[in-house]
Formats: structure tokens, C-alpha cells, sequence
């Protein structure tokens, strides 16, 4: 079975956000570029799968859209242990975009299943995942909190209002994941680092697409108030009932 | 035309993110002259249905029909897509919660309607529309332009509050066409935790880090989110330490999160555990070290030792809730 | 006309440049890059968990060393067909930084272990010894120690006390060795000791020896100032004997097999008092930007300031000297000296800079809690192990005299 793992290429976690003079586009000079965090999960459960030699995974490929500059991304996730990578050559618009453009390189392979992490650390838009099982009528996981085979079927568990379901798909499902898939973010080791550039990394041509939404411009959230420095837990609930009315 | 909105049905019960969503909603619908309408999916009572007309909303279409309690992705994305061509919807509203973003992409795909998740305030404009969403984990805000015929939004919890409106309020069945009864996915097994309130949904959330010292002393803050009717949260270190679930993880690589009080106990405030909470109505910090960056960004802190405060604010919050009974 | 030649005369110069100095690159590979944060992950996350506790109890890191050997650290600078990780030495100074940040005595583990032990068997030792000794090593199975220092003999290495009699089918080895970095944990032993007096330095050998073997008793842990999850211990030998193919070269190479090893071992030492410095400073820097006094935060008050920009400039001085010793080292050019003046000055600086690191923390330095009174306690050491800064000096000084920089 071969599984598929979408990554994002995004900004460093502790990367200050800044923006070309006019507002328009994001001002990426500096930044350091890392696999999404939620991928970076989807990835490392994908590849403890592939490593279990009980289960049927043979093959864990990572597909992203977008220039050459994701590329070091990509072989980061050669290196932890992916076996192939898979780059479409757009700078995409919105998450549309980059699902149309998924849409169209999946329904020519086949994979067991696809994941997605939630959403992605720059553009926040949380919705690859879905539309794309939408795009090639898939079911689609949401909230996969973990993955399992019961010999070659593989059981998802996903949370639900309250509480826990487990669930198996008919078909290709795309899981949509987050925190607590897999339990930290594996560190790839240097052999795997060596061996990321022999590594098949296939460049494809975008085909043609459209977006729905257009990204005008930004600015950074308005500062906080200073806090108030309260002496007593009384104080505290009377702030909290009288002042903000949130009690 | 209409707004739509998506009311979420938890086992026969709505949320209170439902009234604010419908609040939000007769709000655009106050500036485009058009009426908000529900859809509701899987059995419900009509009585549990009847406090959104005091916040604006006039229609409810309820698609009660029991195969549909399980949520399934792909089954409710049609039933909605139904209801918007049913009642010709411009605008659609989900919750920015797990279910918003499980089915509002899908929907887009199906209208071809351009989809803003996290979206913070009002549109600031119609034609043409732009409204603003939350970028970069909380570090920017993004205007966005969305020009399709119809638009879907899901505004994040919390941000624009409840505002009265009575309406009158019709709720009439809806009777959708599913062609194809998902047999894909099939439900093996369902653990309930029914003592827990979901973390995503909840509008107060206790929240520890190190500085509660031990797994242990995390018994003070469950106290607390019980006493509070709230939900149990942690930062990354505790949940990498084992002291707490993995789920109960709040920051930038865990659940992002913006209830109307959030409690950071014990908890330096590391950027990338602001951007989880930044959205957050309210923020209270309660540190030993003054000089804990969390206090840059809380609205009230109090310095000192957490497993002092947070049974003294416990007894403070119980005598409270008792005198306003 | 002119412009043609122009073009000619140029691309040609270009070439011979390339040639005399193949290039002045500031960039790191994608590699290089990967590895760094992988020593960084590794050590942000995990390191930092029980790193002021196994330095108050002086705990062994066994199973940190176990998973750093597993991802590759241990045995990063051997070639694949030894089992190593066929790293470069940028990468090795780039990993050395980022695990010293957290924890020295980490760094001086995987230090001795490549740079040492297994440089010395991979570059002198014989195809068998490789096979035998090399291969575990590198794969992190066992870890290794360099056994030169003596009770009498450290900075001078030419008055071995210790002897390795020629008895015909072995040697015979009786001595005691000092202030040996993974004395106990270590399975892979490099002894240097003396065979034959009389030709002094040229009578010096080096053979390895299974720690193991019957006659080696240990010392107790030291108790040390600093490094204190590092293992030091003295070493005592009474008629152990060791196989004569166990030696590493021709007979009489053990001192020059001491002295080039060395040169290389400087270069891991340097990499980690850069670690110890960046790591301080790093702590500093975020302390600044918190800690508030006289109404501002103390990165405000030029006092602070003015030490913040001198620890960055310093540091990042002393990580291009480590980086240009490693980089000649993979170029295959000599590197004794550039080692010699890369270790001298960043451990110097290490010094300093932890030392301004806890007068930043003020009071909240001076404890455990805030990891940078651990760093200054570390930094010490890295003036005096592997050559003292002195002894830098006389080798950077004689290099002077003798025109050869």
C-alpha cells in the first residue's frame, strides 16, 4: 500500500512575519523555511507505518505545490524517510489552488490513503484536505487523531464531540490531522540525510487552474491593551464579572 | 437571497457558537437586506431550536432525518449544498471549529464558492467583498477578496460575540435528495468521554504549564475548569513530558483556540503558545516570574505561586457562582 | 577590441583564482543545513529535559548517547564503509555547536569519540583494526577514550611514564593514565605509551586496548567542576597485555599519531566551547528582552546592550576560525595551526562570554535554574583539556618563528 503525505513548506515557527512595503505579499527574505508542523506529524506516523513490517505500507510519497524554493523541504522529508517526492511547479494562489492541483496528480495514482495536516502555518485556510476529497469524491477523516492496521485494513480514530470513534473506509480516504498523530516529529537521522538526494524528486508541470479567493493585502493584528497587574484571586473575580462581563 | 447558517447539532443540543453564528449573521444580513436562515442536520427538538430566533434568525431547515445523526463529511456537504440552492444563499456561515472545516471546503468545491475560514469582524465591504481572516498563526491579518457568486465564511469562535434579535421564527422540515447513502465509511467503535467538555468548543479553558511543577498538581486546575464548567488544556512541554494527552495541547503546533476566557497557569507564554491562544476573548496569566512574557500579552495577571492562587480562585469563583444564583 | 580581451583576460584569471583558492562560500550545504537542525531538535527537545540533573548527580547520558548514536552523531565523521556517517567537518563543527548548547559534556563524548578514537583508527590504524575496532565505534555501539594525559605528563606529552614493553607476541602495558573522558563508558581504548626510552618520543606507541582486558582498574568519577555527565576517570594498567597487531602504525609512531590526532581533536573542542558561548549568549539575549529594570526591558540599558554586541561579534569570530579549521581539514590542506587558533580563541571566549552571560542574569545566573552558571563551569574546561590555551599558544607561536604562517 502507498501512502501520500501533503506537505506545506511554511515559515519557521519563531519566524517574525513582516510584508513587501506595500502590504501586498509576504516578505520572505530570511525566513527559514520548515515542513508544516501538522505534516510534519502526518509524515512521521506515515513512515513508523511503512518502518512496522507487519503492516502492508510499502511506499510513503510527499507531494507539494509550489516553486523551487520548497524544494530543501521536500528532501528534509526524503531524509526523515519518505521515498519519493513529488514537487507541481506553481506558486499557488489559495488552498483551491493547491487542491485542484493535488486533485489533478492523485487521480492518476494510487494510494491507500492520503493525509493532510489541518491546516497550514502561513495562509491558515484549513481546507486542502477537504476540498480535495471533495475534488475526486473521497471520504474524508477530519480531527484523525490516530492510525492503526488491522492486518492490511487500516482503522482510524478521530475525535467527536465528547469523546472518541473508530472507523474504517471503504476505498481511499484522505485524513485530515493533528496533534497527537504521531507523538513528536522524527528527526531524520544522517544517513537518511546523505541518501535524500538519490532520492527520486519528480517535478511536474502545474496544469491550468483557478483560485477562489484573492489574498488583497495585510497588516499586523492591533496591540493588546497593557495587562493589569491584580494582587488577589477576589480581585480577579470581580475583574472578570464586573469589567469584562465574562462571568 | 439569503445567509445560511450552519447549525451545529451536538446529540440534539445547539451550541451557544450557533446564537453567535446567527448573531453574525443578521448582522450582514442587517446590511445586504436579506433573511438568516438555519439548516440543521440529524434529529433534533424543535424546543432546542427556539432561542436562535432571539438572535436573528427567521427559518430553520431541519433535515431530521435520523440516518443523518452520524456526521458524514461528504453526506452533510450535499444536504447543505440543497439547502443553499433551496433558498438561493449568497452568504454561508459555518463555525470555525472541526466541523466547519470538514465540510465548508467540500461545499466550496461543490458551489465553486470562494471559502474564508477564520475569519475575524464584518465584511468591510459587499461589492466588492472583502472581509478579513487571521494569518500566519495570529502574527497577521489577511483582506481577502472573494468574487464568486456565492461566499462561504466561518467566523472564529468568539470574536464577534452574541447580539440580540427577535424574530419570529419558522422551522419547517427539509427533505434532502441523497442519490448515493455513504457506505464507504464505517463506524467500528465510539468512545464517550461525556465528563469532558470539549476543549475546541469551550468558553472557559484552564490552561497549566511547567510551572505547575507536576502531573499531579494538575488535579487544582481540572478543580477549577470544573467549577467553571470550562475545559482542560495544557502547553506543549506538558504534553510532551506526558503529564497530560497529547489532544489537550493548545499552541501553534497544537489546537488552536479562542474561548472567551483563557486561564495560563503556570505558563511562560513562548510565542508559539500565544499564537494558539491569541484569539482568546480574555486572558489571564498567572505566573511566579513577573517578568514571564505571558503578561505581555494577558488582560489580568497575578504574580505568585500557582498551587496557592489556584485553589484560593477556586473557593473565590464558587462563592461567586453561589451568590448569583 | 578591448572589451573581448577584457572578457578573456577575466574568465581566465577567474580560473586561475578558482585554483589557488577554490572558493570563498558562506553558504551552507542543504545537508549541512539539516544536520545542524537535527542536532539542534535533538537537543532543544530532548537534552534540555535532564540536563541540570545529570550534571547536579553527574549522571551519564546512556541513553541520550544511545539515540544520538542511532541517528548518526557518534561516528559522523567516518567514511559509510567503515559503518560511519561520512560527514564533513563543517557539519561536525555545525552538530558540535548545537548539542553543546544544551549540554557540553554530550559534546565532549561524541568529541573524543570522533575526532579522537575514531579519526586516529580510520586515518593510521590497519584495515583489520578498522574492521575490528572502527565498525562498532562508528556505529555507536561502543564509544571510545584517548588515553594520553598522565599524573605527570599533560600538556607534555613527550614524558609518557606509562610502558608498553615489546614482550614478542605483545605488549605489556603498566602505567596510570589521567583525566580520561570516557573512561568507564567506553569499550575502545587508544593508549599511548612508551616502549622505548631510550629513543624518548620516537619510543612512544599507540595500540588499542579492550577496556575490558585482565589488569585495568579504574579511579573513581571525578568530581568535577564542570562536564559533570561526562565520565573522567584515571586509568591504572598492571601487566595488561595487548595483542602486537593492536598497535596503529610502525613501531615508534605513537607520539606523531598523538600529535596529528590532536589537531583534529581541536577542532571538535573549539566547536563545542562555540556551543558553550552561543548557548549562553542565546539564554542572555532572551533574559534581556524579558527581564525589566528601571521601568524598561535591561536590552534597553547600553550597559546590557553594548555586552550582548560584544558576546555576537565575538562568537561569530570564533565560528568562522572553527569553520576555516574544518574546512581545511576537508579540503585535505593542513590544519594544525588554523585548528590550534580556532580552539585557543573560542574557548578563551567561551570564558568570557559565559562569565557576561551570568553577570546579565544577575542574581537569577547564579542559579541552577537559568543553565548559564553550568555553561561558565563548562567553558572552563575547554581552556584546558585537548592543549591548554597556553599550549595553543606555543604551537600558533612556533608556527610564527618558523615562518610557516
Amino acid at each position: 500500500m502507498r501512502l501520500l503525505v501533503c506537505i506545506s513548506s511554511v515559515p519557521d515557527t519563531t519566524s517574525k512575519i513582516k510584508f513587501t512595503d506595500d502590504s501586498s505579499r509576504f516578505d520572505d527574505s530570511g525566513i527559514q523555511w520548515v515542513i508544516n508542523p501538522w505534516d510534519e506529524l502526518a509524515l512521521t506516523r506515515a513512515i513508523e507505518l511503512k518502518e512496522d513490517n507487519t503492516n502492508p505500507v510499502t511506499e510513503v510519497v510527499v507531494i507539494t505545490i509550489g516553486t523551487f524554493q520548497t524544494e530543501p523541504t521536500l528532501r528534509k522529508c526524503l531524509a526523515i524517510g519518505a521515498d519519493k517526492a513529488v514537487r507541481i511547479d506553481i506558486e499557488p494562489l489559495d488552498a483551491y489552488q493547491t487542491a485542484s492541483q493535488l486533485a489533478a496528480y492523485i487521480k492518476n495514482e494510487e494510494f491507500g490513503f492520503i493525509i493532510c495536516g489541518i491546516e497550514s502555518g502561513d495562509y491558515n485556510e484549513a481546507s486542502v484536505g477537504g476540498m480535495l476529497a471533495e475534488l475526486l469524491d473521497f471520504v474524508s477523516v477530519s480531527s484523525v487523531s490516530s492510525v492503526r492496521f488491522n492486518k492490511d485494513q487500516p482503522i482510524f480514530q478521530r475525535d467527536v464531540a465528547n469523546g472518541k470513534e473508530e472507523l474504517s473506509v471503504n476505498g481511499t480516504a484522505v485524513l485530515i490531522v493533528q496533534k497527537g498523530f504521531a507523538s513528536v516529529p522524527k528527526i531524520p537521522n544522517m544517513r537518511g540525510i546523505m541518501t535524500a538526494r538519490s532520492k527520486p524528486l519528480e517535478l511536474i508541470k502545474a496544469s491550468s487552474s483557478k483560485s477562489l479567493i484573492k489574498f488583497v493585502n495585510y497588516h499586523s493584528p492591533k496591540e493588546k491593551e497593557a495587562v493589569q497587574m491584580l494582587e488577589s484571586s477576589d480581585e480577579l473575580v470581580e475583574k472578570l464579572s464586573k469589567e469584562a462581563k465574562l462571568i | 437571497m439569503a445567509i445560511l447558517v450552519y447549525i451545529r447539532n451536538v446529540a440534539g443540543t445547539i451550541k451557544k457558537q450557533s446564537l453567535e453564528l446567527s448573531s453574525y449573521a443578521h448582522a450582514m444580513a442587517e446590511a445586504t437586506n436579506q433573511e438568516v436562515i438555519g439548516i440543521v442536520i440529524g434529529e433534533i427538538d424543535d424546543s432546542a431550536l427556539s432561542e436562535l430566533g432571539n438572535y436573528g434568525m427567521s427559518q430553520i431547515l431541519k433535515a431530521d432525518n435520523p440516518n443523518f445523526n452520524m456526521r458524514v463529511n461528504r453526506v452533510y456537504t450535499r444536504i447543505i449544498e440543497q439547502a443553499v440552492l433551496k433558498t438561493n444563499a449568497q452568504y454561508i456561515l459555518f463555525p470555525d471549529n472541526n466541523q466547519g472545516k470538514a465540510i465548508a471546503p467540500r461545499l466550496s468545491v461543490r458551489l465553486q464558492a470562494g471559502f474564508v475560514p477564520q475569519v475575524l469582524g464584518l465584511p468591510s465591504s459587499y461589492e466588492p467583498f472583502h472581509i478579513e481572516k487571521r494569518a500566519f498563526t495570529g502574527k497577521a491579518l489577511a483582506n481577502i477578496e472573494v468574487n464568486t457568486e456565492r461566499i462561504i465564511l466561518s467566523p472564529i469562535l468568539n470574536s464577534y460575540g452574541l447580539n440580540e434579535n427577535k424574530t419570529e421564527l419558522k422551522i419547517e422540515n427539509f427533505e434532502p435528495e441523497i442519490d448515493e447513502p455513504e457506505s464507504r465509511l464505517t463506524i467500528l467503535d465510539k468512545k464517550v468521554n461525556t465528563e469532558r467538555i470539549n476543549l475546541l468548543d469551550a468558553d472557559i479553558v484552564v490552561s497549566g504549564g511547567r510551572g505547575l511543577k507536576s502531573a499531579e498538581n494538575f488535579k487544582l486546575l481540572e478543580e477549577l475548569a470544573t467549577t467553571l464548567d470550562g475545559a482542560l488544556a495544557c502547553s506543549r512541554p506538558v504534553a510532551d513530558d506526558g503529564w497530560r494527552p497529547a489532544d489537550e495541547h493548545v499552541g501553534q503546533t497544537g489546537k488552536i483556540i479562542s474561548p472567551n476566557i483563557y486561564f495560563a497557569v503556570g505558563i511562560s507564554g513562548a510565542i508559539q503558545h500565544v499564537a494558539g491562544v491569541s484569539g482568546s476573548k480574555c486572558l489571564v496569566a498567572i505566573n511566579a516570574d513577573p517578568e514571564a512574557p505571558i503578561f505581555d500579552v494577558a488582560d489580568y495577571g497575578i504574580v505568585g505561586d500557582a498551587l496557592k492562587i489556584v485553589p484560593e480562585l477556586n473557593e473565590a469563583f464558587k462563592q461567586h457562582l453561589s451568590d448569583n444564583q | 577590441m578591448i572589451k573581448q580581451w577584457f572578457v578573456w583576460y577575466s574568465k581566465k584569471q577567474q580560473d586561475k583564482d578558482t585554483l589557488k583558492s577554490p572558493n570563498m562560500n558562506f553558504q551552507f550545504t542543504e545537508e549541512q543545513l539539516m544536520i545542524q537542525q537535527a542536532a539542534r531538535d535533538y537537543a532543544q527537545r530532548e537534552l534540555i529535559k535532564d540536563v541540570i540533573e545529570r550534571d547536579e548527580k553527574a549522571i551519564y547520558p546512556t541513553e541520550h548517547i544511545r539515540n544520538l548514536s542511532e541517528l548518526g552523531f557518534l561516528g559522523m565523521l567516518v567514511a559509510p564503509e567503515y559503518d560511519g556517517s561520512g560527514m564533513d567537518t563543517i557539519s561536525y563543527v555545525l552538530a558540535m555547536e548545537e548539542l553543546s548548547k544544551v549540554d557540553s559534556s554530550i559534546g565532549v563524548i561524541i568529541s573524543v569519540n570522533n575526532s579522537l578514537v575514531c579519526y586516529g583508527i580510520e586515518k593510521y590504524g590497519s584495515e583489520e583494526q578498522k574492521q575490528k575496532f572502527l565498525k562498532p565505534l562508528a556505529r555507536g555501539e561502543v564509544t571510545g577514550a584517548f588515553l594520553l594525559s598522565e599524573p605527570g605528563a599533560g600538556s607534555d606529552a613527550t614524558s609518557q611514564q606509562t610502558t608498553a614493553i615489546d614482550m614478542g607476541d605483545h605488549y605489556l602495558v603498566n602505567g596510570v593514565k589521567n583525566w580520561i573522558t570516557n573512561g568507564n563508558s567506553a569499550s575502545t581504548y587508544i593508549v599511548i605509551a612508551q616502549t622505548d626510552r631510550e629513543k624518548g618520543h620516537r619510543g612512544i606507541n599507540a595500540i588499542i586496548v579492550d577496556r575490558h582486558s585482565e589488569g585495568i582498574s579504574l579511579g573513581p568519577h571525578e568530581n568535577k567542576m564542570g562536564m559533570r555527565s561526562s565520565d573522567t576517570h584515571s586509568v591504572q594498567f598492571t601487566d595488561v597485555k595487548v595483542p602486537k597487531e593492536n598497535r596503529i602504525g610502525e613501531d615508534g609512531f605513537g607520539f606523531k599519531f598523538a600529535m596529528k590526532t590532536l589537531e583534529g581533536g581541536r577542532i571538535g573542542i573549539a566547536s563545542q566551547a562555540l556551543g558553550i558561548a552561543s548557548g549562553a549568549y542565546e539564554l542572555a539575549v532572551k533574559y534581556a528582552k524579558e527581564r525589566k529594570t528601571f521601568g524598561t526591558e535591561i536590552i534597553n540599558h547600553q550597559a546590557i546592550a553594548f555586552k550582548l554586541s560584544d558576546m555576537a561579534t565575538q562568537i561569530e569570530a570564533a565560528r568562522f576560525l572553527c569553520l576555516k579549521a574544518a574546512w581545511l581539514k576537508d579540503q585535505g590542506q593542513a590544519y594544525g595551526i588554523a585548528s590550534a587558533m580556532a580552539k585557543q580563541y573560542t574557548a578563551d571566549m567561551a570564558m568570557q562570554v559565559t562569565t557576561e552571560a551570568v553577570q546579565i542574569h544577575g542574581g537569577y545566573g547564579y542559579v541552577k535554574e537559568y543553565h548559564v552558571e553550568r555553561l561558565m563551569r563548562d567553558a572552563k574546561l575547554t581552556q584546558i583539556y585537548e592543549g591548554t590555551s597556553e599550549i595553543q599558544k606555543i604551537v600558533i607561536s612556533r608556527a610564527i618563528a618558523n615562518g610557516d604562517i
